[in-house]
């Protein structure tokens, strides 16, 4: 077990590398920062003394060794346009961004595992219809037009909700959070559902699909002949059953919640990382963007091995020291 | 029979389809004395487990009962609605499947289980349950059952886990335990050890026994009554001896045949020839008359009944009194 995790962890190390490897040699396409940090007045000698400043006239791999060096200090650097350490900025944006996050996994994995399991039980139902039909809705609809479209009903013709920003926040340390304001908890409903309904529908298909197949094992006919509830057997007995897929896919989904966070931040105005990044792609500013993949990145490893190690937590059959015990 | 236990009274299972309901259990009767081991054989889609699962009320839509009545102790018990049958399932009727390796659930620990079972339908506390489980374990002969009993399925082996099953199937003491070709999947050699479990572990609670199996070695050394199945009929019933010994319906004549002996030296095997028809394609008359050697006429016009004969009942005209009295056949 012990040894499992250590080779997972220089597994996500040697990821992390190779991400960090191909974003920072992309950003070589973007643009030249220096255009965008000098203005107009700018001279040739202007340009070539920033240039050395920021090490740009480095060969690439000597850039990148730096960064790493870097990085494992903990320094990612000076934001380009704010001139600012990029790890304030992150640290002080991460909050809004993980907040809302944080909401839609909750609502994706509740609606998502409760409507599944619902619409696996009543398959028939016509409510079970219904909701399967709707959430293909979910699945095809784009991330901002949903926004948009919430945003059309909810903020523009009924009013009852803010279109835009994060509403007041409250300062907890370092931490921001919007949970303790009115205007802050009004603010995150719209985001977080346009941020969480692909997810949710996504996850409801899946359980719905694993719930059936479950529900027509021997096992389970066997805990019927046993007289046990229907409550039992559906949530005790099935659903346990159906968790092992559909922890995966979760996982992968709530680190896409996080990624894809930058589409709904845009549609809105959310102040997070990912508002933050797609500015800084427009001001080619290298050390936030490298700094935003990074730490994407190492959400999506950490995930992962968050969700191999929940494997072991359900099915005993994996775990190694009990199956030497079997014969 | 003073009394009995289950009876099951014009019994028919119909399966609804485009072009009309298929009739796969058609109108059968048996009652099962308290204690008896009734052995249930027959082809496969004989109509042996649908018979089973309508016991248990657990038949898999859309298969429904379309008439008939299923007594449990002077009790009708295939009406009952959901919840009511639900207490009996497992607490007075029970049921062993066939493949020990998929009937328990793989991600609980035996105990789990157990004590699941024996709490859902006995009043004890979590370590009185789990004593009792301990108890069925031994009994059901797992060694070392109090250390045995916190692993998963996947630590047992097939033999094992049926026994595991069994225990499951006796945890509430039930009065009937329903035992669906139980030792099918299993290793020949183990199949023996688990019928032995069986036998002797429901005879200790009194429990009656219907034991559905294609196996007519196993019926012999277990069962004391044998019903043969046919097409979704009982073809002959009674007690085991006389028909081991006797057979009547030709049907039964035939599959005594096909058992091969040590004795015999071919080199075939003997086989009843064709195969039983599908439902939707049953013959006038008696379902067995395109395949069998004493079919006459009445046989592809009229369907028999069970005829009683002694002990046993049949349902083969070639014993109806009028035909006989005839002399139409030698």
């Amino acid at each position: 077990m012990l040894a499992y995790v250590i080779r997972r962890v220089f597994q996500s190390l040697f990821v992390l590398l190779m991400v960090g490897l191909v974003a920072f040699s992309m950003f070589r396409f973007v643009g030249d920062p220096v255009d965008n940090l000098l203005g107009q007045e700018r001279t040739q000698a202007d340009i070539e003394r920033v240039r050395e400043q920021l090490g740009l006239n480095d060969p690439f791999p000597i850039q990148y060794v730096k960064f790493l060096g870097n990085v494992t200090r903990g320094n990612f650097g000076v934001s380009y346009r704010q001139g600012r350490p990029v790890a304030d900025i992150i640290a002080e944006r991460a909050p809004a961004t993980l907040e809302l996050a944080g909401v839609s996994a909750l609502l994706a994995v509740v609606f998502g595992v409760g409507l599944g399991v619902f619409t696996a039980i009543r398959r028939d139902g016509i409510v079970a219809n219904f909701i399967m039909t709707t959430s293909l809705i979910g699945v095809s609809l784009p991330t901002f037009l949903i926004g948009i479209l919430l945003i059309y009903i909810f903020a523009v013709e009924l009013g009852w909700l803010p279109s835009f920003g994060r509403g007041e926040t409250v300062q907890l340390g370092w931490w921001s959070t919007g949970f303790l304001t009115e205007s802050g908890l009004k603010a995150i409903i719209l985001p977080a559902i346009t941020l969480g309904l692909y997810q949710m529908t996504l996850i409801m298909r899946l359980v719905r699909a694993e719930m059936l197949e479950v529900l027509r094992t021997d096992y389970i006919k066997f805990a019927r002949a046993r007289g046990l509830s229907e409550r039992a057997i559906n949530f005790g007995h099935a659903l346990k059953n159906t968790m092992v897929p559909v922890i995966t896919v979760t996982g992968l989904q709530i680190g896409s919640i996080i990624a894809f966070a930058i589409i709904t931040e845009t549609v809105f105005q959310w102040p997070g990382v990912g508002l933050l990044f797609i500015n800084a792609i427009q001001f080619v500013d290298i050390p936030v963007m490298a700094a935003y993949l990074m730490l994407i990145s190492v959400m999506f490893v950490l995930i992962n091995l968050i969700v191999d190690l929940l494997y072991f937590a359900i099915d005993p059959r994996l775990s190694a020291d009990a199956s030497s015990r079997g014969h | 029979m003073t009394n009995p236990l289950l009876s099951v009274k014009d019994l028919v299972i119909e399966f609804p389809t485009r072009f009309g309901p298929l009739t796969a259990v058609d109108t059968i009767n048996f009652d099962l004395a308290p204690g008896e081991i009734l052995g249930v054989v027959g082809e496969s889609g004989a109509g042996k487990s649908l018979t089973g699962s309508a016991i248990m009320g657990l038949l898999d839509p859309p298969g429904r009962i379309a008439s008939g009545e299923i007594w449990l102790k002077g009790e009708r018990i295939d009406n009952l609605p959901n919840e009511a049958q639900r207490a009996i399932r497992g607490r007075r009727i029970s049921m062993v499947f066939q493949d020990p390796l998929t009937s328990l659930n793989p991600l609980y620990t035996i105990a789990e289980q157990l004590i699941e079972t024996i709490r859902t339908h006995l009043k004890v506390s979590e370590s009185e349950a789990r004593k009792r489980a301990i108890g069925l374990l031994d009994d059901v002969g797992i060694p070392a059952a109090e250390r045995r009993i916190d692993d998963y399925p996947h630590q047992f082996s097939g033999g094992m886990r049926q026994r595991v099953v069994i225990a499951l199937a006796l945890a509430a003491e039930p009065e009937l335990v329903i035992a669906d070709e139980p030792t099918t999947a299993l290793d020949v050699s183990v199949q023996a050890q688990i019928i032995d479990v069986l036998k002797e572990q429901c005879s200790e609670r009194g429990a009656s026994v219907i034991l559905i199996t294609h196996d007519m070695g196993v019926i012999a050394e277990t069962a004391n009554r044998v019903a043969v199945m046919y097409s979704g009929r009982i073809a002959e019933i009674g007690p085991v001896k006389d028909i081991i010994q006797n057979a009547m319906h030709p049907y039964t004549v035939g599959l005594m045949g096909s058992i091969p002996t040590l004795a015999q030296e071919e080199d075939r095997l003997v086989q009843i020839p064709g195969s039983m028809p599908r439902l939707n394609d049953i013959p006038q008359g008696c379902a067995f008359n395109p395949r069998c050697d004493r079919a006459f006429e009445k046989c592809r016009i009229d369907r028999p009944d069970l005829i009683d004969q002694g002990t046993r009942q049949v349902a083969c005209w070639l014993y109806d009194e009028t035909v006989l009295a005839k002399g139409k056949i030698a």
